[in-house]
């Protein structure tokens, strides 16, 4: 139904001409969900937007063509291809939020697409828009539809966004990443949503992602991209029985996991080449320890080793192909010999409650609260790692910034946080100063997290300086060299900013800032949410060793359960502010006692076909 | 007249006394500020990289030489001295009570050439007809101009003929000039790049390059044709014509450009500390200290500004009259007065800076490198300087530049509500005060008004191209093509 045949699309950006998508062929037939799949900067968004000739004004499609049925789309005019967004291409993006107009009722909305691509007009259209909502599953959909965007949920707004794509009832529903801003619990629901509205309609669905365990739950097909290129593409069953090109194996041991526990993370080092250049050889070559002198000066071809699943790899060729070699093994960390844990906590909180003021009348007065956490207690043992998990808005985030005394000022916290024999909450101005020597933390987001305006150098030397401040400045730049080699970063990183660096480098210059002081801890809120999964994969191996070398203990803020699974010694399962169970990750892992736990765990999207999944 | 006899002591005085108004001090203490700033962005990769982005912008280095050439003017016109009085022998030196600039002195023909009232540009006759006395006949008539057209003969036949001349020789020397600069241009190029000099000029003609060279040095050329004209003019007429008491408008307009800038700049100085230092306290420490802050600019938001600086001038011209002896000289007493316009025209002017400084900081106390530093006990005073200030300086370069062109007008608004700067002191804005009545008269005297619009618009049109160009390089949300 929808064919790409060797679909180029090129940007004009300040870096000369950029090739986000380079020689895409593929097809997809009608009910079918079709997993485009690849890390940031692989083309995979920019190829959904070719389809439905969404590009900025600087990119166009240089050559090859979209068909949809018998039609080429790329050479349709604006007005003609209007007649097919939204009639025949639904497309739903990321961000329920921004896509919904604020000022609008979500069923204004619905009314305007069903009267634009139907017949319905009226009274009709209203009624056929509200069987839509309750076929997308929001409640009480008579009411809801004259509520405005931001009186629903994420969830819902994802919901009302799908029921807008398909009121036009569309041949071919484009989904841009759609469960990616949500938590697993909603998108479990959204994805089962959408597999039973294609069912019932019998349409196709480009699912674009960068998620393999949405792709192993949801799709038919799989294509993973690299660097603009389509580089291996088979059925799921194929691909996850069996993935044949170098990137998509590291790729999916790169994803941690239990059964990873005690190995080091399958890292892919280096990072994807930039786009503005002409490639020579296989772009994965410079990061594929089986590439040959032939992977680096000669262009590999799509080769179909077995039915329906084509690999662009010289491994496949029929020609002199290129044995792969086998990945060195993942080197066992040498575990801890699990030691007795010491007698004493290092960190233990103790009925913690966070409340917001809420202020009101002309005055700001207080006139009431919002509780974010409620007594909250758990015991952080010296080397440890206690995982924190919970969705958006369980207080997970606010729980560690009340520990590290951030919110004094902002908000009312009660209750008791010991740092080995220091209480936090009532520590003096001076005891704090000496505490925070021994607590740190790195934050979610590589690019918010150091000040743009500041050398690296500079960062890593303010901690330093603030609290040890009996280090001299030779010091302290012997204490920098050290540190950058230890995060892994070259020496000349010290005199650069932070914005000549990707992500993952952004991500271990923060961890260095925080081990500047030698803390016992660090709270580590979401470290590698924004990063990509090979990127995420480094930094967990470098929190590990770092971990094994100075013995220091995390409280690991974070939502991603296969993080946890991998790396925690202990998990507190967080929800609206309580704490719901506490326990040793093995135990909890696999016999989860509270409801909430087990509806948690349940609906994280593995990477595994389903019936591989142990029950 | 023979000259009284110097006696050989005197001689030791020396020939002029320097005199530095306040608004001097302010001009050079921006100058040398200006210059620091220039080489720290120099040593700041990323700043270099900005601005350099702001000036790859045709219009904008259109505009950043332009306006270059106004500060120079403007500079020449802040230095400031006495010029030493022909003493009697014997006595100590004197020094004129006059306070003379170096610009009054390049501009000494056009200073002293006064005509007893209007005339037009270029001409030379006067404006009006005046009873003379003719063979004992009192006759009303055109009277011939003391400083313009005397070398003309005949000036009814030669007139048309001098203005073309004039023109065309100061059109040919304008250019002369202007290729001299183009050649040391590509003799520096050709040396630097070692490059042959024929390569260097198809370069530039073809506006090849990162920077947008083969504009800035067109505008030049053009500044230089119009000044070559402009100056073999001067030579001899009044070349915009003369004011109701018969001084030069050339001069006069070239010594308001001085005042502008000077209100543009200082204002914008005493603006900027005050806004920048309570909108990020108000910002970062919220509670009582945003609430006082706040509380204050929306008072000060809610006077009419004009009634709060009528009131303060009012006040200070009483304590200028009634302190005589602080300020020796007329200079500087007129000086005062535009020192403290500028004081109050920053003070009052600071609210919307502050404002959008203080939401700025909002959003950004609740960045993680803000909080990062907050988790290793960073003083809050290291805070305030070393991680936010930097991170809004943008704004506040933006806003600088934006709101310099509005100072100046507003300066125009004020004197010509009469509450400006000193009657008696150049400025756009008393230049357009006197025009209201000159265009009401018949015939209509336009020039003023005219002269007075071109070379303001000239200096805000610049100023303004010029803080487009730097928003668009640091401004975050500019999109970058």
């Amino acid at each position: 139904m929808l064919t790409l045949e060797a679909l180029r699309t090129e940007i004009y950006s300040s870096q000369g001409i950029v090739t986000p998508v380079d020689g895409v062929s593929l097809h997809i037939q009608p009910g079918e969900t079709f997993a485009l799949v690849g890390e940031s900067g692989s083309g995979k968004s920019v190829t959904a937007m070719s389809i439905a000739r969404l590009l900025p004004d600087n990119g166009r499609i240089a050559g090859g063509d979209v068909k949809l049925g018998e039609t080429g789309l790329a050479d349709l005019s604006e007005r003609e291809m209007r007649h097919y967004r939204g009639r025949r291409i639904g497309m739903i993006f990321q961000e329920p939020g921004t896509s919904l107009n604020a000022v609008l009722t979500v069923g204004k909305q619905i009314v305007e697409a069903i009267e634009t691509h139907t017949a319905l007009r009226g009274e009709a259209a209203r009624a056929k828009a509200v069987d839509w909502l309750r076929r997308v599953g929001i409640p009480e959909p008579e009411r809801r539809i004259d509520s405005y965007a931001f009186q629903l949920s994420g969830g819902q707004k994802q919901r009302v966004m799908i029921a807008l794509a398909l009121a036009a009832e569309p041949e071919l529903l484009i989904a841009d990443e759609p469960t990616t801003a949500l938590d697993v619990t909603v998108q479990k629901q959204i994805l089962d949503l959408l597999l039973d509205l294609q069912r019932e309609r019998g349409m196709a669905i480009l699912l674009i992602t960068h998620d393999l365990g949405v792709v192993a739950q949801v799709a038919d097909r799989v294509g993973i991209m690299y660097a603009g290129e389509l580089v291996e593409l088979a059925s799921k069953e194929a691909f996850f029985s069996r993935p044949l090109h170098p990137y998509a194996n590291r790729l999916l041991g790169a994803l941690p996991d239990v059964d990873k526990r005690g190995h080091l993370l399958e890292a892919i080092a280096g990072s994807v080449p930039p786009l503005n250049q002409t490639f020579a050889g296989c772009r994965f070559a410079p990061r594929c320890h089986s590439a040959t002198e032939r992977c680096r000066s000669e262009l590999p071809a799509m080769y179909e080793p077995q039915p329906a699943h084509t690999v662009r790899c010289f491994a496949y060729a029929a020609e002199q192909p290129v044995a792969l070699q086998e990945r060195p093994p993942a080197e066992p960390s040498a575990e801890l010999a699990r030691k007795a844990r010491a007698k004493a906590p290092l960190l233990s909180v103790d009925k913690l409650r966070v409340r917001f003021p809420i202020r009101s009348g002309l005055l700001q007065r207080v006139t009431g609260y919002v509780d974010a956490v409620h007594e909250v207690s758990f015991d952080l043992y010296p080397g440890e790692t206690l995982a924190l998990v919970g969705e958006s808005g369980s207080g997970k985030t606010t729980t560690g910034k009340a520990i590290l005394q951030l919110l004094r000022g902002t908000a009312v916290v009660d209750g008791v946080a010991r740092l080995g024999d220091v209480d936090l909450m009532h520590a003096s101005a001076a005891e704090l100063k000496r505490a925070r020597r021994d607590i740190q933390i790195i934050f979610q987001d590589p690019f918010g997290s150091l000040n743009p305006r500041m050398r690296v150098g500079e960062i890593l030397e303010e901690g330093i300086q603030a609290l040890r401040p009996e280090i001299d400045g030779a010091g302290r730049r012997q204490r920098i060299a050290a540190l950058l080699d230890q995060v892994g970063l070259p020496l000349a990183a010290r005199d650069k900013y932070p914005h000549e660096f990707s992500g993952g480098q952004r991500q271990r210059i923060a961890i260095a800032r925080a081990l500047a002081v030698e803390p016992k801890l660090i709270v580590c809120d979401e470290p590698t949410s924004a990063l990509d999964v090979s990127v995420q994969a480094q930094i967990l191996n470098l929190l590990k060793d770092l971990q094994r070398e100075l013995g220091v203990a995390y409280l690991f803020i974070t939502h991603n359960i296969g993080v946890v699974e991998y790396l925690a010694d202990h998990i507190a399962v967080m929800q609206s502010g309580r704490i719901v169970e506490v326990g040793a990750s093995g135990s909890l892992l696999t016999a989860p006692n509270h409801a909430y736990t087990q509806t948690l765990l349940a609906a994280v999207p593995r990477a595994k076909l389903e019936d591989a999944v142990p029950a | 007249m023979p000259g009284p006899i110097r006696a050989s002591g005197c001689n030791k005085a020396p020939p002029v006394k320097i005199v530095t108004l306040w608004t001097d001090w302010v001009v050079f203490f921006v100058l040398a500020a200006l210059c620091t700033y220039i080489w720290r962005v120099a040593r700041t990769p990323h700043l270099a990289v900005t601005w350099r982005k702001a000036f790859l912008s045709a219009p904008g280095s259109a505009a950043a030489t332009v306006l270059a050439m106004f500060v120079a003017i403007g500079v020449i016109d802040s230095l400031h001295y006495r010029p030493l009085l022909e003493a009697a022998p014997g006595k100590e030196a004197v020094y004129a009570p006059e306070t003379l600039s170096l610009l009054d002195h390049l501009l000494a023909a056009q200073r002293e050439g006064k005509e007893r009232s209007y005339s037009a540009p270029l001409a030379y006759v006067a404006f009006e007809k005046e009873a003379v006395i003719v063979n004992g006949e009192p006759r009303r008539e055109y009277q011939r101009l003391a400083h313009a057209g005397n070398h003309l003969q005949v000036p009814e036949q030669d007139w048309a003929g001098d203005i073309s001349r004039r023109c065309l020789v100061g059109a040919v020397l304008g250019l002369l000039l202007a290729a001299l600069v183009v050649a040391a241009y590509l003799l520096l190029v050709s040396r630097r790049q070692q490059i042959e000099l024929g390569l260097a000029w198809q370069r530039l003609r073809r506006g090849e390059g990162r920077y947008p060279v083969r504009t800035v040095l067109a505008t030049v050329a053009v500044l230089c044709l119009l000044w070559g004209v402009v100056a073999q003019l001067a030579g001899g007429y009044h070349v915009f014509g003369t004011d109701r008491v018969g001084n030069d408008l050339l001069y006069v307009v070239l010594k308001s450009l001085r005042t502008a800038l000077v209100i543009g700049t200082m204002s914008t100085l005493v603006t900027m500390p005050i806004a920048v230092g309570l909108g990020i306290m108000a910002g970062y420490l919220r509670g009582w200290v945003d609430e006082v802050i706040q509380y204050l600019y929306t008072v000060i938001n809610s006077i009419p500004y004009v009634l709060l600086i009528a009131a303060t001038v009012l006040i200070l011209m009483v304590f200028i009259e009634n302190n005589g002896d602080l300020f020796p000289t007329s200079a500087q007493r007129t000086d005062a007065r535009l020192f403290f316009l500028c004081v109050i025209l920053g003070m009052t002017s600071w609210t919307d800076l502050c404002r959008l400084i203080r939401g700025e900081v909002i959003k950004l106390r609740e960045a993680e490198y803000i909080q990062a530093a907050q988790a290793f006990g960073v003083s809050t005073w290291r805070i305030l300087s070393v991680h936010l200030l930097p991170n809004v300086m943008h704004l506040i370069l933006i806003s600088l530049v934006i709101n310099f062109s509005g100072l100046v007008l507003a300066e125009a608004v004020l004197s010509y509500v009469g509450i400006g700067v000193d009657p008696s002191m150049q400025s756009f804005g008393t230049l357009i005060n006197t025009a209201r009545l000159e265009l009401s008269r018949e015939p209509a005297v336009w020039w003023t008004l005219a002269t007075a619009f071109v070379f303001m618009f000239s200096l805000v049109l610049s100023a303004n191209l010029f803080s487009d160009a730097i928003r668009d390089a640091f401004d975050p949300r500019a999109i970058h093509k």
